[in-house]
């Protein structure tokens, strides 16, 4: 049997690469899409520790983040979608005008 | 009495209030005049009211306290609006109200057609009302409410011409002078609560007269009190006010700086008697100033030109007499001579006034003569004036300046006796040079364009009025071995406890009629032969030739003003300039605000550029800190 350890291990990985995108990327749509990373690598965790423990709950819960989740994707993407519209750019580092 | 009296304070207030709100408005010269002049005439009917009220009360009992209300409390201070009416705050009410409403008569005419006219009658009131606080407050607390406001009114009425700048130089001057003399009193004001916890007069008399003489607390206190009346009543070394503050309309000078205010150190220092009994070394230094500053004056008096300043002059001596008084213990006399002093001081200054009124405001004396003809009312009443300051009997000042030289005399000593002599020699010799030179000789003006004329009869009323008090104002203080000094015996409840300290002291010497016989001759004579010499050299002189040695140091008065002005005026003028100005204020005090601001703006503009509207810095920035706050709790 795997043990609880490579499970852990691959969503704190998977969760430092999204973050890493967030930070580094400049299109906003994959930026968009490491943030989703973030979410599955902690939804991940989530249920990895569930079953370890024998406890629902944790997988309860990761039906409520999929859930947010999908809300969150139909929000950003009109974000996205009316970002593009206004600016003709999806580069992060041109919408900076809120600011000093 | 306790509800007619207020009204004392009240009516006064009321037509200053009346002109100073609504005087532009009624533009009547008459009406603003007359209703000043008739606020200040009610409070002396009812001081005649409370003379003889007090007068049919017992010998012992002739003190009345008259308590209004709580003005204020806090801890353990309680100060009580309260009025103190007795013999000696009664002679000061009648000679101020009395005094005061003759000079607000007269001025009905002497400030015909000025533009300030309304305003003019509202400081006279104000200045009755502050006047009227100092002499018959309870407590001291209320005499300095008195003191301040009679302060204000000198300066707002030394300054009333203000377009002028020397007015109001000499306004502020008479101000800033009299500001070191009310640290004087304020200080003692402090002495007496912190050590007495009260300010009321009678209390701290009464809790005084068990100390022995020459406590060292009563000295400091007396000395402070009596440094307060050297600014009021223009003594050495803060008597370079008055002079100046001749820039004044003449009325002013008449009413506040020769009849009242200035006689206001005076009645601080008799209301305080027992204090200066008590500390004999406080009253010597009283003595020593009074001589100095009367025959320092009284030579200066001899070489001034302007008709004004030799009265203020002259006026600053005469203070000096009542200070030598003081100083002597003698406080009858002393009180005497500031009575007799404020009739035919008023009645000079008046006189003046109606002279330079009539001479189109010409001042110097140089430039006059023969106005004996052409002001008849002015010239004789301003005789009797001057015979009267010389000592001349049976004229009042003959009386009272006849009282301090006897008592000088027989209380400090030989040499202080020929000192105030040679004085009282000065004062008959400058008064005639002024008659003399004004009114007799040739005229010496213009002729062409000045025709001098008589004043009109709202001016010599009062001429007249203050002529014949100075003439017979003498009778209420007859000298022992004429009869009865009905003064003495009015005043004597309230320096009792004074008197009877210093007798017990001092066991009263045998009274000699025949020394007292031979001071007033001597005195009469003294006066005469100045008369004389005087009045034949100046009343033929024409031309003048410039000052040389010793009478130009006189005509400069001694160059104290350029001494004060060397000594004190220029170096704080130099480091408020330098120092105060130039580095503490633009560069500690500025600097300290500018530069707290400016740092913070270069630190805004710094640290600013944190906010760069670009998501991912907010989100790394973020980040770190969770990164931060995680390695806190893996290694701490």
């Amino acid at each position: 049997m795997v043990e609880l350890n490579y499970y852990l291990v691959l969503s704190a990985l998977l969760f430092a690469i999204g973050v890493i995108g967030v930070l580094t990327r400049r299109n906003a749509i994959i930026i968009f899409m490491c943030i989703e990373l973030m979410l599955n690598a902690v939804n991940l965790s989530l249920v990895s520790f569930s079953s370890f423990l024998g406890n629902e709950s944790g997988q309860i819960f990761v039906f409520f983040v999929m859930t947010v989740a999908a809300a969150e994707a139909a929000v950003g993407l009109a974000i996205v979608i009316s970002l593009y519209r206004n600016k003709e750019t999806l580069d992060i580092d041109k919408i900076n005008i809120l600011k000093w | 009495m306790q509800n007619y009296f207020l009204s004392i304070t009240v009516l006064p207030l009321l037509g200053f209030l009346i002109n100073v709100l609504f005087g532009k408005k009624i533009k009547s010269e008459k009406f603003s005049g007359w209703l000043s002049s008739i606020f200040v005439l009610i409070p002396f009917l009812i001081g005649v009211q409370a003379l003889f009220e007090i007068m049919s009360l017992p010998e012992d009992g002739r003190k009345i306290v008259i308590n209004y209300f709580n003005w204020i409390s806090a801890g353990k201070l309680t100060v009580n609006y309260s009025f103190l009416v007795d013999p000696l705050s009664v002679v000061m009410i009648l000679v101020v109200t009395g005094i005061g409403f003759l000079i607000h008569v007269y001025s009905i005419g002497y400030m015909h057609g000025d533009e300030g006219y309304a305003r003019f009658f509202a400081y006279l009131n104000l200045f009755i009302f502050a006047m009227l606080h100092l002499v018959i407050a309870d407590n001291f607390l209320l005499v300095f409410l008195g003191w301040e406001g009679v302060g204000l009114c000198s300066y707002l009425l030394i300054g009333f011409w203000y377009e002028k700048k020397f007015t109001g130089d000499a306004a502020k001057k008479a101000f800033i002078v009299n500001r070191i003399g009310d640290f004087g009193f304020l200080t003692a004001m402090f002495l007496i609560f912190t050590y007495f916890g009260t300010l009321d007069i009678s209390g701290f008399l009464g809790q005084i007269a068990g100390y022995p003489v020459n406590n060292a607390l009563l000295i400091a206190i007396a000395l402070f009190f009596f440094l307060g009346a050297t600014g009021k009543s223009a003594q050495i070394p803060l008597y370079v006010w008055l002079p100046d503050a001749m820039a004044g309309p003449t009325p002013v000078s008449a009413l506040i700086h020769a009849a009242t205010m200035v006689t206001a150190g005076i009645y601080l220092v008799a209301r305080t008697s027992l204090l200066y009994v008590l500390a004999p070394y406080a009253s010597n230094i009283v003595l020593i100033i009074g001589i100095a500053t009367a025959i320092i004056s009284a030579t200066i008096a001899v070489k001034q030109n302007d008709i004004k300043k030799i009265l203020a002059y002259s006026t600053v001596s005469q203070l000096g007499f009542m200070f030598i008084a003081l100083g002597t213990l003698s406080f009858v006399a002393a009180v005497f001579h500031l009575v007799t002093h404020a009739f035919f001081k008023a009645l000079m200054f008046l006189g003046s006034g109606s002279v330079i009124h009539g001479m189109h405001e010409e001042q110097d004396v140089r430039n006059m003569g023969g106005l004996r003809d052409k002001m008849k009312i002015t010239y004789i009443t301003f005789l009797v004036g001057a015979f009267a300051i010389s000592g001349i009997p049976p004229l009042s000042g003959f009386f009272s300046k006849d009282e301090i030289l006897y008592k000088t005399f027989t209380n400090a000593g030989i040499l202080p006796y020929l000192l105030v002599l040679i004085t009282a020699g000065f004062t008959a010799f400058y008064m005639f040079r002024l008659v003399g030179l004004t009114f007799f000789g040739k005229p010496r003006y213009n002729s062409e364009h000045i025709h001098p004329h008589e004043s009109p009869r709202t001016m010599t009323v009062p001429l007249i009025i203050l002529a014949v008090l100075s003439a017979i104002g003498g009778f209420i203080g007859l000298p022992h071995v004429m009869g009865f000094n009905a003064l003495e015996h009015w005043l004597e409840p309230v320096f009792k406890n004074s008197y009877a300290l210093i007798n017990l002291n001092h066991p009263e010497s045998e009274h000699s009629s025949a020394v007292e016989w031979l001071l007033m001759l001597v005195s009469v004579l003294v006066a005469a032969a100045a008369i004389y010499i005087s009045f034949r050299k100046y009343s033929r002189q024409d031309k003048f030739a410039e000052e040389k040695g010793f009478g130009k140091v006189l005509e400069n008065k001694y160059y104290v003003d350029e001494a004060y002005d060397k000594a004190v005026v220029n170096p704080i003028f130099r480091t408020s300039e330098s120092f105060f100005w130039k580095i503490f204020d633009v560069k500690i005090i500025d600097g300290l605000v500018n530069g707290i601001a400016n740092s913070l703006s270069k630190f805004s503009i710094d640290w600013k550029k944190l906010q760069t509207g670009v998501v991912q810095d907010y989100a790394a920035l973020a980040i770190t800190g969770i990164i931060g706050i995680i390695l806190y709790f893996l290694f701490a």
